[in-house]
This record gives structure tokens, C-alpha cells and sequence, in this order.
């Protein structure tokens, strides 16, 4: 019974290492600036995180194979070691701070990085179950909405005050949110109704669009592409399938996209 | 006042004061266990169907189907379907299972045994407890069967998808009004136990049972009533709030301006993020309610099939100390993307890895204790090595869930759900098979059968982490939890067959368990008789008879002389001594 608990403990943690050193499954392609940090920092923890499992269920295994009960004799009285304890307790504080710290660096550069001047602003307003995205147009100011304006069958989803000359001007689409490669994006997350939350895997983004709040989120698209955007907070019955589309594209191509779209005046 | 104590403790005469209404620990102790049993088999039942669902989301069952024709409508199962038996699911094995096995379950039956009590300090308090959570479980299952169905919002009930009623889904109506009603119902019962734990504790000890000299078991439901009674009371006013906001019209977590369907709701002023702050503070101690009981009974279990004192006593009663000090002030991690303050994450973070700590050093302490032992591969060890094993596998990945950058991937995905079933789910439920098998001798004087139980024991060791390890891999690869199926989205492709796999892995591992409920209920009529100390432990419960009497130590009264784990001490005459061997010139170190 021993050997095979301490055979099985062994196997098991082997095996998950392996097949996680085998990226067997992994990581969707990255495809923005931040998100090589994120990936950094979450394969750095792994390979912590790993190691640590793998030593505890090999000595797990060791301990329960050498010291089953055989032959005479009693088993060693033996329950404290100040040292040890001392040891072992101040490796660890040291290692989990270590690693907290580390993780904040990474977090404070995520949060606080610079926008710069010229950032796309893009507002995506959540409803169940879709994506309602709204760009501001040539005057960058998006116009006056009004909930009790809103109205699905007329297509009005937002709300749009019609009175409103800042509104003019705005592109509004939904499931589709289009960006340019290589610049900054800067989101508005807003939802109409519970709360989702806009998750693009492949950019690493994942930020919860709350009722009442207007959360803001950036980043920097790499690859030009079409992305799947998803919603990783439950919000109903249709959850699974609140599907959108991000595409990454030029500068001149996006330009062009945007004025396609553009109200004719 | 003599006559009259005794009088108190005079066994109830009657069926129902004896065995329905009783104010006895130990049947009290029995029903919860009860309780909790027939709770895990329907969220076991319930996780049968999800795991279906998410396996083969288009396939139909016409059988399903006549049984179930609202929830199969069309022929595969709906997702609306799916999600209220995840948010029953989740919430009976959290609250009926998790909350109710480790802590009342056996806390009641053993926890004055252990210090040498008659019962508890309050009898009637404590079988009012069982009754309130036995009328929350009611009201509960009755949510399963509410009009509309049950309730989709997820075990944490985010509001405002739970505050809107009706408008915002199916289950939203009768269902989720149920389910909140069943939860404030549940946190009255739990303050009800937790207060008769603390004052037990405190005053009922026997003549010598200093508090460094009680079993871990005993500190470890000592400090999980403390995180219980502060921890419930404020889920119980998040609670009122959120009915108040279904039916009082109220908008504590309603914001203004919400338009659902086309609807314009009349609430302003309330905060979403209200809600998961009131949820968390509460939710997350939950978890080391849950966990802390297990880590208490797992140190007892080591010690006696180890044959060796438990390392380093101190540390381990400190440990138990920290983490349930720390569990109130880590609730943030789970807020990381919610559009919290970035700063609150930051200081989040750190304390949420600074509970690994503690962790590290129990983990620490029971493989020293194993170090030079001479173990006795019981079922009852072996489900304790597996919670061992368990907690180190679940623990780990506590390092990058507590990072908000990390985070900023896994959150809400398979990999939070990998990590939180692994060491709350499954590494409690093994220390509850490991308590089972050690206590049930005396709970009911005989002996379970040690070879079902070591066939159960290797079926549920392989089953549950064939079952949880590939969702790390899923997790890894962002794929979001809480979804009906996984099959709209490119970006998931080939993760489908893991999908199948953990579904048959699970259909196996549930199976298995018939082995135990079988075993568990044969031995009791027809188990092997059971002597008084049949493991040669060290502790109070077994220097009385199997099953104790209703005042547990009859006339004598209990006088304990030795700490709770001299195993092999050199000069003793056995290598265990037990806690109310008349004190001799024995040279132990407790």
C-alpha cells in the first residue's frame, strides 16, 4: 500500500508538470504590448508554483514509503525543532512576498502605464447578450445618452439623445469593435443592464463592465487579425454565446473602416 | 445544584425526543452528518447533469426529455437548465455539505467528548440549530422546484442579476427569492453553532484539559466558530438587503438608469460592487470554514496512524490562529477585475499571499510528523494522506490566482475553478471520508469494512484528480467558467476532448462512492463490533465506550493529565498514552 500511494503521488505530479513543460495545452497566441508581461509573469509563477508541487508530493511520496510501519521497534519521538521551523517559516515568507512584490510591479505597470496622446477611445457598452461599441467621430466627444431613450427594436440601443450635435457624428456597432495595429486603445466599459465582462484572450484583456460605473481599461493590439471577444462574468442565460468580434488592422485601413461607417452629413 | 445537573442530563425517553428533538450532541452530531449526506448526493446528481452538458452539449436525451420536458426542451439540455444546477451545485456543497460536515457534523459529536464535557454548554441552542439548518436545506430544495426554476446567478448571486427578479432570466423570480431566504436562514443556524462551539470550548473543559492541551481538531472548530459568527452575520445583512431590493423595492445594489429588455428600471443609487464586498467578506472565510475543521481532523488522523506526535503543536495552533485572522482581510482577490481600485488590489494581493504562509508551515509540520513514524495505511490515513496531497496540489496555484496581473487571465476561468474545487471541495471531503472511517467505530460501535474502504479510497484518489488536473489546462488556455457549453468560440478549439474526459472521470468517481454509502450503512448494522480504542489513539473520545453513553463519561468525571499526542514516547509502557492516564513519571514534553 505504501509504494503504491508513493508511486501514485509521484506519477501524478510528473505527470501535470509534463504535460504543462509540453504546453500541450496553453496559452492563446498573444497579441498585444501588455500582455507579454502578463504571460511573463504568469509562466515565472508556474514554474514556481510547479516546482513547489513537485517536490511536496515527491517528499509526500518518500516519507509515506520510508517510514511504513515494518519490524519492531516504535517510531521516533520527535516534535519540535525551533531551527527548522524557523527556517522553513521565514523561506517561505520570504518567497511569497517575494513573489507578491513581483506580481505588483507587474500589476502597477499594467494599471498606470502611459496612454499617451492619440489613443483610440472606444466606448463598449455591454447588454445581455451583446456588445454595443460606439466610437466618438471627428469631434472625439461621444454624445448625450439617455436611458429611458433606449429602445432595442428601433435599433437604439444606447440611448442616443438624436438632439445632441456632440452625438452627430458617433459610429455605433455592435459585436464588432475594430482598432488600428500598434496604437493604443483606450476602452470605456459600460454595461446596460448586469454585469459582464469584456474578455479578448488573445490580448490578454479581461475587465468586468459594471452598472453604474464607467471603467476604463487600455491596451495595444500587435497583430493584425480578428479576434474573439468574450464575456467572462455570468450574466444570464445566454452567457456562453455573448459573442464579438475585434479586428485589428492598419492605421489607413482603420481610418477607411471608420468613415464608411460614418453618418453621411 | 448537583441533583439538578444530573437530572439535566437524564437520557430523553421517546422516539422523537431521542432521536427527532434531541437535545444530545452526538444524535444532533449524527443528524447533521445525515444532513450533510443526503445534500452532497444531490449536488453530486446535479454535477452529473453539468458535466453531461458540457461533454455532449448538443446531444439529446428523449428520456431526459419526457422526465424534464421544460429543461430539455428541444432535445439537448437548455443552457438556463445547466446554469441553475451550477448555482445549486455550487451553493448545497458550500453551505449543506462544506459548512455542515466538518464543523457541526462531527464538531458536535466529538468536540465535547474530546475536552471531557457532558454536551454542549447550550442543548437546546444547539438542537435548534439543527432544525433551522434542516428548515434552510427545505427551503433550498424548494428553490430547485420554484416556478421559472431554480435560480441561475451563480452560488455568489452577483447582484444585479440577482436583485431584478424575473425580467433579467429564467430562475431569477420565486427561485432566487427562495434561495436567498434559504441562505439568511442558513447564517441564523450557523451563529446558533458557533456560539455554543465558543462557549463549550471555553467553559466546559475537564479537571487538566488546559488549552494547550486540547486535540487540533478541538482548536480548529474553536477558531472556525470564530470566523463563523463573524463571518455569517455579514452575509445575513447582505442578504435582507438583497430581498429588500427583490421586494421592498429598495436599490442597495441597483444603480440608476439599468434597462433590461427594454425595460427602464425605477432603482437609483445602489452599488453592484456593494454586493461583492458584503458577499466576499463573507465568502471567503467561508472557505476556511470549511477547510479548517479538515486540517484539524487530517493533524489528529497523521498523528495517530503515524505513531508520532503531532510536530510542533504550538505552530500548528498559531497557524490555525493566523489563517483564520487573515481570511478576513483577502476578500479582494476575488474583486481583482470587478473595477475595484487598483491600490485595494495591490494590498489584496499581499495578504492573500501571506495566508500561504501559515498554509506552508502546517504543510510543513505534517510531513515532519510523518518523518520517522511508523504508519498504519488505514483508510481513514490514507484519505488524510490524500488531503495532504490535495491541499499542496490545490494550495500552489493560490500563487497566481493571488497575483491581479495573472489574474488579469485566469480570473473566471476553469483554472480558479480547478484550484478552488481541489482545496475547498475535494481535500475537505477527504478529510470528511478520513473522520468518517476514524469515528465511526465509535459513533456507531462497530468497524467499517477496511477493504471497501480501500477500493473507495483509490477510486476517489484517481477519480478526483483525473477530474480536476486537466482543468488547470483548460484554465491556462482561457477557457471561461460558468458557460453552458464551450463550443461557440475558435478560440477553444481542441479543448472539447478534455471536456468528455473530465465528464467520464467524474460519472466514474461518483459511482465509487456507492461503495462507501454501502459500507457506511452495512457497518453499522452489520460492521465487525468495535472495541473502545480500537486505532490506540490518545484522545478522550476513546477511553469511553463505543458508542458513548448519553453523558458521554458516566459517573466518573474525566481528569486529563497528558497532552493530546504522546505517541511512542520512549519510557511508556505502550507507545501511546492516553490523555487520562493517571500522571506517572513519564518524561514526555507536553
Amino acid at each position: 500500500m505504501a509504494a503504491m500511494l508513493a508511486l501514485f503521488f509521484w506519477m501524478m505530479a510528473a505527470v501535470t508538470v509534463v504535460l504543462f513543460l509540453g504546453r500541450v495545452w496553453w496559452l492563446p497566441e498573444l497579441a498585444s504590448v501588455h500582455g507579454a508581461e502578463i504571460d511573463r509573469q504568469f509562466v515565472l509563477t508556474l514554474a514556481i508554483s510547479g516546482l513547489v508541487f513537485l517536490l511536496a508530493q515527491l517528499g509526500l511520496g518518500y516519507l509515506i514509503w520510508r517510514y511504513r510501519a515494518r519490524g519492531e521497534g516504535r517510531a521516533v519521538y520527535w516534535h519540535e525543532s525551533p531551527k527548522l521551523e524557523f527556517t522553513w517559516t521565514l523561506a517561505t515568507a520570504v518567497l511569497f512576498i517575494g513573489v507578491g512584490v513581483q506580481g505588483n510591479r507587474v500589476w502597477a505597470n499594467l494599471v498606470s502605464a502611459d496612454q499617451g496622446q492619440g489613443a483610440v477611445t472606444i466606448e463598449v457598452t455591454a447588454q445581455q447578450f451583446a456588445w454595443n461599441v460606439r466610437y466618438p467621430g471627428k469631434d472625439g466627444k461621444f454624445g448625450r445618452t439617455d436611458p429611458s431613450r433606449i429602445n432595442d427594436s428601433l435599433a437604439n440601443y444606447l440611448g442616443v439623445d438624436p438632439n445632441d450635435p456632440a452625438g452627430q457624428d458617433d459610429i455605433v456597432t455592435q459585436n464588432l469593435v475594430a482598432v488600428p495595429v500598434n496604437q493604443p486603445v483606450q476602452l470605456i466599459l459600460r454595461t446596460k443592464d448586469v454585469t459582464h465582462s469584456f474578455y479578448v484572450p488573445h490580448l490578454r484583456v479581461k475587465q468586468d463592465a459594471v452598472p453604474g460605473m464607467a471603467i476604463r481599461n487600455h491596451f495595444t493590439a500587435t497583430k493584425e487579425g480578428e479576434y474573439e471577444i468574450a464575456c467572462a462574468e455570468l450574466c444570464g442565460m445566454q452567457h456562453y454565446m455573448m459573442r464579438g468580434r475585434l479586428l485589428v488592422m492598419p492605421r489607413q485601413e482603420f481610418d477607411k473602416w471608420l468613415a464608411q461607417r460614418a453618418a453621411p452629413e | 445544584m448537583a441533583e439538578q445537573a444530573v437530572a439535566h442530563h437524564q437520557p430523553a425517553q421517546g422516539f422523537i425526543r431521542k432521536y427527532v428533538f434531541s437535545t444530545d450532541h452526538k444524535v444532533i452530531g449524527v443528524q447533521y452528518y445525515m444532513l450533510a449526506l443526503f445534500a452532497v448526493a444531490v449536488g453530486m446528481g446535479l454535477s452529473v447533469l453539468m458535466r453531461i452538458r458540457l461533454a455532449w452539449p448538443e446531444a439529446k436525451w428523449p428520456l431526459m426529455q419526457e422526465w424534464f420536458p421544460t429543461a430539455f426542451a428541444g432535445g439537448p439540455m437548455t443552457p438556463e437548465f445547466y446554469l441553475s444546477m451550477m448555482t445549486m451545485h455550487g451553493t448545497i456543497m458550500i453551505f449543506f455539505v462544506l459548512t455542515t460536515a466538518p464543523l457541526s457534523g462531527f464538531g458536535n459529536y466529538f468536540l465535547p467528548i474530546q475536552i471531557g464535557a457532558r454536551d454542549m454548554a447550550f442543548p437546546i441552542l444547539n438542537m435548534l440549530s439543527f432544525w433551522v439548518t434542516f428548515v434552510a436545506l427545505l427551503v433550498m430544495i424548494a428553490a430547485l422546484f420554484a416556478t421559472g426554476g431554480a435560480p441561475i446567478s451563480g452560488w455568489t448571486a452577483y447582484a444585479p442579476l440577482s436583485a431584478m427578479g424575473e425580467v433579467a432570466g429564467p430562475g431569477l423570480g420565486q427561485g432566487q427569492t427562495l434561495w436567498i431566504i434559504s441562505i439568511a436562514i442558513f447564517c441564523v443556524a450557523s451563529l446558533l453553532t458557533s456560539l455554543n462551539f465558543l462557549t463549550t470550548t471555553l467553559n466546559l473543559r475537564a479537571r487538566g484539559m488546559s488549552l494547550m492541551r486540547m486535540p487540533l481538531t478541538v482548536w480548529a472548530w474553536f477558531t472556525t466558530a470564530m470566523v463563523a459568527l463573524l463571518a455569517f452575520p455579514v452575509l445575513l445583512a447582505g442578504g435582507i438587503l438583497l430581498l429588500l431590493d427583490r421586494v421592498g423595492g429598495t436599490s442597495f445594489f441597483i444603480p440608476g438608469g439599468l434597462v433590461v429588455s427594454d425595460q427602464l428600471l425605477p432603482h437609483s443609487g445602489g452599488s453592484p460592487l456593494l454586493w461583492q464586498h458584503l458577499f466576499w467578506f463573507f465568502g471567503h472565510p467561508e472557505v476556511y470554514i470549511a477547510i479548517i475543521p479538515a486540517m484539524g481532523i487530517t493533524s489528529h488522523i497523521l498523528c495517530t496512524f503515524a505513531r508520532k506526535p503531532i510536530f510542533a503543536y504550538k505552530a500548528m495552533v498559531a497557524a490555525i490562529f493566523a489563517i483564520g485572522f487573515i481570511s478576513f482581510i483577502v476578500w479582494g482577490h476575488h474583486m481583482f477585475m470587478s473595477g475595484m481600485s487598483p491600490f485595494s488590489s495591490m494590498m489584496f494581493s499581499i495578504t492573500t499571499l501571506a495566508v500561504g504562509v501559515p498554509s506552508a508551515i502546517k504543510t510543513f509540520n505534517w510531513l515532519a510528523t510523518l518523518w520517522g513514524g511508523r504508519i498504519r495505511f488505514t483508510t481513514s490515513m490514507l484519505f488524510a494522506l490524500g488531503f495532504v496531497s490535495l491541499f499542496v496540489s490545490g494550495g500552489v496555484t493560490g500563487m497566481l490566482l493571488a497575483q491581479p496581473a495573472v489574474d488579469r487571465w485566469l480570473h473566471d476561468t476553469y483554472f480558479v475553478v480547478a484550484h478552488f474545487h481541489i482545496i475547498m471541495g475535494v481535500a475537505a471531503v477527504f478529510a470528511i471520508f478520513a473522520g468518517t472511517y476514524y469515528w465511526f467505530p465509535k459513533m456507531f460501535g462497530r468497524m467499517m469494512d477496511e477493504r471497501q474502504g480501500k477500493i473507495h479510497f483509490w477510486l476517489t484518489l484517481v477519480g478526483v484528480y483525473a477530474i480536476f488536473m486537466p482543468m488547470h489546462y483548460l484554465g491556462a488556455a482561457g477557457t471561461p467558467r460558468r458557460y453552458a457549453q464551450l463550443t461557440e468560440f475558435r478560440f477553444l478549439e481542441g479543448m472539447q476532448p478534455l471536456q468528455v474526459f473530465i465528464s467520464l472521470a467524474a460519472f466514474v468517481t461518483i459511482t465509487a462512492q456507492v461503495i462507501f454509502i454501502f459500507n457506511l450503512f452495512w457497518s453499522m448494522r452489520r460492521g465487525k463490533k468495535a472495541v473502545e480504542n480500537p486505532w490506540e489513539s490518545t484522545s478522550l473520545e476513546w477511553t469511553v465506550p463505543s458508542p458513548p453513553p448519553h453523558d458521554n463519561f458516566g459517573a466518573a468525571e474525566p481528569v486529563v493529565a497528558y497532552g493530546p499526542y504522546e505517541y511512542s514516547v520512549p519510557d511508556a509502557e505502550k507507545d501511546y498514552i492516553l490523555q487520562t492516564e493517571p500522571a506517572r513519571e513519564v518524561r514526555t514534553t507536553t
